[in-house]
This record gives structure tokens, C-alpha cells and sequence, in this order.
């Protein structure tokens, strides 16, 4: 337990919460009355309000984007490797706002959050949220920070997936989007692989149609098995092999089904700690929100003619390892953005790590993301 | 950023002002830059190398990782003015594949590589030896180009294809461009350069 914060880090932050009272018509045709949004912001707001950057995050994140809440954190946020003084979003610069998605359990309104009509929490009533509906939220709370134009909206994999739509939904309330690890459009395997985890948690008997706060219970096992699938299709096979290859636990065969292989190990126990830090239904939702989001389907599936809308700059990064979104598929909207003559900059960051990598200290990657950022700063076309 | 290569100003003076530039192997983007200053143009350029891609976003350039062995697949027909490659042609696995698909993404093509014709060149290579001149740099073992042709080969190609040059241009490596090399360009031209359409 250090003492004092690494150097680099925006140190010590504290989320903010905001109400809005109101009502936000959905993609479902619902309309959430009010809703609460947590978020946290790093760095200065300058006093022309030009140096604002949105970061959207990923199915399993939230606002805790970077810092350290307490001084015996364990871990400060989760983008701490992009986010701090000297870092490619440098605070030094920007005014960072990170916010918890609508349907997250981390604070914004969500399936734990009560239900105002019944009195008890959302569960699964809590409506299905899109991409669009996030972008939706956010553009509110940009109007309540007073941020009319972002300087970029960032995000990496889902969080690049919202920094796309707003391109798209708002073009003239940012400057340029950066879009990492990300695709525009889900493939039948990523629905795939989702379908799998939400039937993990749905038939675990402890979630209760997803009223297992009522039960007392939680779905501890399904959610965990949901994570370990996700977090395979998170690594590269060399990664795997790389970390633990076929090294045995106890440095023997047992000829059992207990834990022998080291990958064994260390799914289950990223499978259950995750399990005390995240929602169910939340997961549910977010997987949903995934396997929706496809801005070309309201421009005739043209990709093209959806992103014509847009005036941002756009940086596109892939990792040559990722196969959850593979670079082919971050090539797609490159394709779109030059074939709708957008200004659009592309790397494809050599990593071994998978899709995880945008999450990496990986100096390709941090030097391209810094250089790009730079120019944002600079407001330099 | 670097000075300008003395034939980049040629090509400048090749490109009509406020056009859409595909700059094949852009490095850090010394051209698209200039053309942007004094042409206006707008455009991409696609680079390989991770280094050169940070050094090109530094400069303000749209530059999309690229390899151009690949080719141009992702890229519509006559979707540029035009498509530029400056000494890049002699390091592709598929130069002939590659110009035809500038052709088919540009309305126009401009190209520049060092003459293998030279006399410097022919010189070393009756001495016995593969060429070393300004150039071309490399020894034999580490040279990137792999595809070294002649003023004469080049015109060969671009005729068994169909392809219509528009301009030509022989130069020495200060760009200087002499009576000698403008009589005799496949023996005196040390860079050469052509604005191409296909067909």
C-alpha cells in the first residue's frame, strides 16, 4: 500500500452525481421519467470551455475512468494508463468527464436503482438501452456541464462504439471522435458469444427472472461463467499461451475436474471476483446494447451515408490480435469515412494481447493515441 | 518536419489546386502537408511503418495504416483527383498490379523512381557490382527495392497496359534538370518522373 500516488496519476477523485428530471424517450419506445448519472472529471474546464473530452466506456466499465477514490486503493481507475498528467489524454490539457452508462450498477440509474412506479428496484423491468439512448443521456450532460462542443469523444471497444454514434446523432457538438477497438456493427459470433453469457446468467436458478435482489440471491454462478467466456474472447491465443500456456497447478495431472490448468485458476477467479463488483441484469443489458448498435441500419445498412452526417476528425486504432474486433472490422469504418470524404487517421497497433490491448501501456499505441491527442489540443485540422 | 525533396515540388506543381490526393507510402506526410499549404488539396496517405504514422499524425496529416502489397481494394474507383507515389513503386511486391489499381482510384497517377537506367548505375554493374548511388542507397543485401526498373522498362509496362502518360520529367537528385538529361533521360536522369491516365 503506497502513501503517496504515482506521479502520473490524477490522484485523488471523487464522482459526481447529477439528477435529470427530465423524462428520456428511448429506442424501445419506453421513457425513463428521471434518471440519475454518476460520472468524474480530471483536469481543468479552460475558461473557453473548448478542451472538454467525453470518455465512453466498455461493457464492463464505468466513470471511474482514472485516480484512486482512497489512498488504499488497490487499483486507481481504469484507463489510468491513457488518462493523467503527461499521458496521451494528458489533464495537464483537457478536462476529462467520464460517466456510468444508463443500466449500469455503479451509481447512474440501472436495474438496481427503485423503479419510482413500484417502489422496489428496476430488476428486469428496466428498459432495454441502446448506444443511442447512452449518446442520448450524455449530450444532456454535456449541456449541464456546459460543454457545447466536445474537443473529442473517446472510447475503446462498446466506448468506441458511442463515440461513433455521436458523430453521427450530434455532428456539430464535437471535434473529433477516437474510436479504438471497436466495429459498426456486431458479427453473428459476437452475438454469439453474448447470447452464451446472458443464457449463463438466465438459467443460473439464483436469478429469479432477474429478480434476485427480491430473493435475496444472486446469480453468482451464471455471471461468473459469463465473465470467464467474455474474458477469453478479451485475450489472444498467444496471449493465453503466453500467460499461462498448459502450466498445472499443483504440477501434476489429478485426473478430477477441480482446477488443474493455471487458465483454470485464473478464469474462475476472474469469473468470481467479478461477480462481487458487477450487476447481472446490468451485464444483461450491456450485452444488449452491443448486439443492437448498428448506425448504418437507419441509413439503408450505408455506413457511408450514416457517417456523411458527421464534422468530427476521426481516429480509428486497432490491435493486430484482437479477433473479438478484429482490425478488418475498425478497417470497415475507415472505409465508410474515406468514402464520405471525412478527415479519418488509422493504426493498427502490432499487440499481442487481444482486445484487452486498448487497455495496455503498449508504446505504438500510447505514442499514436499522444500524437493524435495532441492535435485535438491544438485544435490543428 | 524535413525540407522538402526538391521533386515534391515538381509534383506540386503537377497537381490542380483543391483536389482529393491519395499519397501512396506518405512517410510523415512531407507532401500531403506542402500540398496542403500550396494546393489546398485534401486527402489520405497510407504508410506502413508505425514510427512515420506517429511522425505523419504530429503533422497533421490523414495517414491510414496501410500495406500497400495488399493493395488498393478498400479504396472505390475515381473516388481522387489523384493518386501519388514518390519512390516508393521500386519496394512493392506487385508494381504492376499496384499501378492499375492507382489508375483505377485516381483519375490521375503520378509516379516517381530512381532510374536504374542511369549511367551511374550501368557503370557500376559493368564494373561488376549492383549499383550504390545517391539514389539507391542500399547494398544488395538490406535494399528495400526490389523492383528497380529503367526509364525505357517503365514506358514498356505502361504501354503493354494501356496506360497514357501525360508528363514526363527526368531530374538529377538536386532536381536539377539539364539539357543532357532531357536528350538522353534513361542514361542521364537520376529520378524520374510521370503524370499517368489509364487508357
Amino acid at each position: 500500500m503506497p502513501d503517496t500516488l504515482p506521479a502520473d496519476s490524477v490522484g485523488l477523485v471523487t464522482p459526481h452525481k447529477l439528477v435529470f428530471d427530465e423524462p428520456l424517450a428511448l429506442d424501445c419506445g419506453r421513457t425513463l421519467p428521471a434518471y440519475e448519472l454518476v460520472y468524474e472529471t480530471y483536469g481543468e474546464l479552460n475558461a473557453e470551455r473548448t478542451n472538454a473530452v467525453l470518455i465512453c466506456h466498455a461493457l464492463s466499465g464505468d466513470h471511474h475512468a482514472a485516480g484512486y477514490h482512497r489512498l488504499d486503493d488497490r487499483k486507481p481507475g481504469w484507463w489510468e494508463t491513457c488518462i493523467g498528467p503527461g499521458k496521451p489524454i494528458d489533464t495537464n490539457h483537457f478536462h476529462v468527464v467520464c460517466l456510468n452508462n444508463l443500466g449500469g450498477c455503479k451509481g447512474s440509474t440501472g436495474p438496481m436503482s427503485i423503479n419510482p412506479e413500484t417502489g422496489k428496484p428496476y430488476g428486469p423491468d428496466f428498459p432495454i438501452v441502446t448506444v443511442r439512448d447512452w449518446v442520448r443521456s450524455q449530450a444532456r450532460l454535456a449541456e449541464r456541464l456546459g460543454i457545447e462542443r466536445w474537443a473529442a469523444v473517446i472510447g475503446g471497444s462498446l466506448g468506441g462504439m458511442q463515440a461513433l454514434q455521436w458523430a453521427i446523432d450530434f455532428p456539430e457538438r464535437l471535434r473529433h471522435a477516437v474510436v479504438i477497438a471497436a466495429a459498426p456493427k456486431l458479427s453473428a459470433q459476437n452475438i454469439g458469444f453474448n447470447e452464451v453469457a446472458r443464457q449463463a446468467i438466465m438459467s443460473d436458478p439464483d436469478f429469479h427472472d432477474g429478480r434476485y435482489y427480491e430473493h435475496g440471491t444472486l446469480p453468482r454462478r451464471g455471471l461468473a461463467l459469463a465473465r470467464m467466456l467474455g474474458h477469453i474472447t478479451y485475450l489472444s491465443d498467444e496471449a493465453m499461451r503466453a500467460k499461462f500456456g498448459r502450466e498445472l497447478r499443483e504440477g501434476k495431472l489429478n485426473f478430477g475436474f477441480d482446477v488443474e490448468f493455471q487458465v483454470e485458476s485464473y478464469l474462475r477467479y476472474q469469473g468470481q471476483s467479478f461477480v462481487e463488483k458487477f450487476d447481472a441484469n446490468t451485464y444483461l443489458l450491456m450485452t444488449k446494447a452491443l448486439d443492437y448498435f448498428d448506425p448504418a441500419a437507419d441509413y439503408d445498412n450505408d455506413l457511408a451515408r450514416a457517417l456523411a452526417r458527421a464534422r468530427a476528425e476521426f481516429m480509428v486504432m486497432s490491435f493486430t490480435s484482437d479477433w473479438r474486433f478484429a482490425p478488418s472490422r475498425s478497417r470497415e469504418i475507415v472505409k465508410a469515412l474515406v468514402d464520405s470524404r471525412k478527415a479519418v487517421s488509422y493504426a493498427e497497433i502490432e499487440a499481442h494481447h487481444g482486445h484487452d490491448a486498448f487497455l495496455m501501456p503498449i508504446p505504438d499505441y500510447l505514442a499514436t493515441f499522444a500524437a493524435y491527442m495532441t492535435r485535438v489540443r491544438e485544435g490543428r485540422p | 518536419m524535413t525540407t522538402l525533396r526538391p521533386e515534391l515540388r515538381t509534383i506540386a506543381d503537377w497537381i490542380a489546386p483543391g483536389s482529393r490526393v491519395l499519397d501512396l507510402g506518405c512517410g510523415e506526410g512531407t507532401l500531403l502537408a506542402h500540398l496542403r499549404r500550396e494546393r489546398q488539396v485534401d486527402g489520405y496517405g497510407l504508410e506502413i511503418d508505425p514510427a512515420k504514422i506517429v511522425r505523419a499524425i504530429d503533422n497533421g496529416i490523414n495517414v491510414i495504416q496501410s500495406d500497400l502489397d495488399v493493395g488498393l481494394s478498400e479504396f472505390e474507383d475515381a473516388s481522387f483527383d489523384y493518386v501519388v507515389m514518390t519512390q516508393t513503386l521500386q519496394a512493392v511486391h506487385y508494381p504492376d498490379r499496384l499501378l492499375e489499381d492507382m489508375l483505377r482510384v485516381g483519375r490521375e497517377g503520378v509516379i516517381t523512381f530512381p532510374n536504374f537506367g542511369h549511367w551511374r548505375c550501368r557503370l557500376q554493374l559493368l564494373g561488376g557490382h549492383m549499383p550504390v548511388t545517391a539514389s539507391l542507397p542500399h547494398t544488395w543485401y538490406n535494399t528495400p527495392n526490389i523492383h528497380l526498373c529503367t526509364l525505357r522498362d517503365f514506358e514498356e509496362l505502361c504501354a503493354e497496359k494501356g496506360f497514357a502518360i501525360l508528363e514526363r520529367t527526368v531530374a538529377d537528385q538536386a532536381h536539377r534538370s539539364t539539357l543532357a538529361m532531357r536528350l538522353l533521360p534513361n542514361l542521364m536522369g537520376e529520378v524520374a518522373l510521370y503524370r499517368l491516365r489509364s487508357g
